[in-house]
């Protein structure tokens, strides 16, 4: 068993504990911060495969960013939880049922995808940060500008919904 | 699968590390007694002088003090996450200093030995993350001790931080598009051939430096733990070592700041004749250390020098100073530098 092997392993095995965390646990703050360290995990895979933006730009956006949002949101709610509304039984199988079915579709689609293994581990450029920036600006350079589009009238709705 | 372990390479970065986290703590250990000696000669005081010559023991013996006072976890607190506020601050301050070039190389026994633990090709956007990162410490410390003070403070700190990364991002990228690198090290060299970046981008250097000022929670921009409105902060129920960890991991972040606008904006270990000295090889290296600590240290004196000197900002002044003036001015500053490069590059022929 080569190093990576061994990295990939742990790697993989700490981002299945914690988004079981996420999951399982009864403390919503304890879920968000299982969720940090799974996307922590996760950002170490983006390291494997040398990625280095992608890396960097999942812990910026994902755990420097959202997730402070998530855990603001969490700290000013009142957590006691004898004032917290019991959820019925039929909404608890509704949702399993609900998410099951998403698990059994995805299942399905991936069973029979081709998905290739990354050819040379971890020797593939494409994620450095010139590399990706002169791809984005020139093969892909439609998406990239109408995806940003996208994001500037986001921003615009979040202020014209914040000022009523 | 096969493969060999350079075993110099893993002894050189082990050494290296334990250097650079060394000398951090060190500076930050001393940036207190430093602290207290600029706030006393600013207001005509005498400051510490006790504890060995010129107060120079003081630092150890404040440590000394924080290690041996009882450690109270209050009984609502939740246990786990109020132990780890305190620890993950002081981890995220120490992250930074790993992309960091510290000097060029040195040569040990025909030995080419960089002195910069890891010369990554996202050096700075590590630096944007870490600091990203920090404010989780604030937060978890300020949640976990169940007390309205601290949690109000937590959310100060936290609104803060995440304000003034956009313009500090921002800042950079202008700085981004001259040097053309992300790397820390081709930041140094470009400086080290032309000229310092901070003749190129004066204005980006301004906001880099406000926006500092408000990532490190150092006043004007401290009001996460404005004593006077909030009993202390977010680190109000922490007592014993885990509050001196609070505290050091700002002095750390204050010294790492510094340290980085030397290097961004100032040269780095770059200074100007350094290649026509006539020296070279190791001595030019030590020089060029020395260079970039002096650079430090003016930084960290004029963090105190503006401590003692301004009054806090109010709430409302902080936030419309970040969103309403710096994202502005960063993007107004982004927008002549690509028209300055765009008319150094073609003329106005585009």
């Amino acid at each position: 068993m080569g190093i990576d092997m061994i990295i990939f392993t742990v790697l993989s095995a700490i981002a299945i504990a914690s988004a079981l965390g996420v999951i399982l646990s009864k403390n919503p703050v304890n879920s968000v911060l299982c969720m940090i360290t799974c996307f922590v995990a996760i950002a170490g895979h983006y390291i494997m495969l040398n990625a280095q933006f992608l890396f960097v730009v999942h812990l910026i956006v994902y755990t420097g960013a959202i997730m402070v949002l998530f855990l603001f949101v969490l700290m000013m709610m009142n957590l006691n939880a004898d004032i917290e509304p019991q959820k019925r039984n039929w909404l608890k199988y509704a949702g399993a049922i609900s998410g099951g079915a998403l698990l059994l579709v995805l299942v399905a689609a991936l069973r029979d995808a081709s998905l290739p293994a990354i050819q040379g581990g971890g020797n593939t450029e494409i994620g450095l940060v010139q590399n990706l920036g002169k791809t984005l600006f020139t093969s892909y350079v439609v998406p990239f500008e109408l995806s940003s589009v996208l994001f500037l009238s986001a921003m615009i709705g979040a202020v014209v919904i914040g000022k009523k | 699968m096969e493969f060999t372990i350079d075993w110099y390479f893993i002894i050189e970065k082990l050494l290296l590390i334990s250097a650079v986290l060394g000398i951090s703590l060190v500076v930050a250990m001393y940036s207190t007694w430093g602290e207290r000696k600029v706030a006393a000669w600013i207001q005509d005081r005498r400051g510490p002088n006790r504890a060995g010559p010129f107060g120079l023991l003081q630092p150890l013996a404040d440590g000394g003090k924080l290690f041996f006072k009882e450690e109270i976890i209050p009984s609502s607190a939740n246990r786990f996450l109020f132990i780890m506020g305190p620890s993950l601050a002081m981890f995220t301050a120490c992250l930074t200093s790993a992309v960091i070039p510290w000097g060029d190389t040195l040569t040990i026994a025909g030995r080419e030995v960089s002195l910069q633990i890891a010369d990554i090709n996202i050096g700075v956007l590590w630096i944007m993350m870490v600091v990203g990162m920090g404010v989780y410490g604030i937060m978890i410390g300020g949640w976990a001790s169940n007390n309205k003070f601290s949690l109000l403070a937590a959310c100060r700190g936290a609104s803060q931080v995440i304000s003034y990364e956009l313009p500090m991002g921002l800042a950079l990228i202008a700085l981004f598009m001259i040097s053309g690198s992300l790397s820390l090290k081709d930041i140094v060299e470009q400086q080290r051939e032309g000229v310092w970046f901070v003749l190129l981008q004066p204005i980006g250097f301004l906001i880099f430096l406000i926006c500092s000022f408000a990532e490190t929670n150092r006043t004007p921009f401290d009001l996460p733990e404005a004593e006077n409105e909030l009993n202390g902060g977010y680190h109000l129920e922490y007592s014993s070592m885990k509050l001196g960890f609070y505290l050091f991991a700002e002095y750390i972040n204050m010294f790492i700041s510094s340290v980085l606008m030397a290097t961004l904006y100032f040269g780095g270990y770059a200074f100007p004749f350094m290649d026509k000295l006539g020296i070279d090889g190791n001595w030019l290296t030590v020089l060029g250390i020395g260079a970039l600590f002096l650079k430090t240290l003016f930084f960290i004196f004029f963090f105190m020098w503006v401590r003692w000197t301004i009054p806090r900002f109010r709430y409302d002044q902080l936030m419309k100073l970040g969103w309403k003036v710096l994202i502005p001015l960063a993007l107004l500053n982004m927008l002549i530098t690509g028209a300055w490069i765009l008319f150094r590059e073609n003329g106005f022929n585009f």
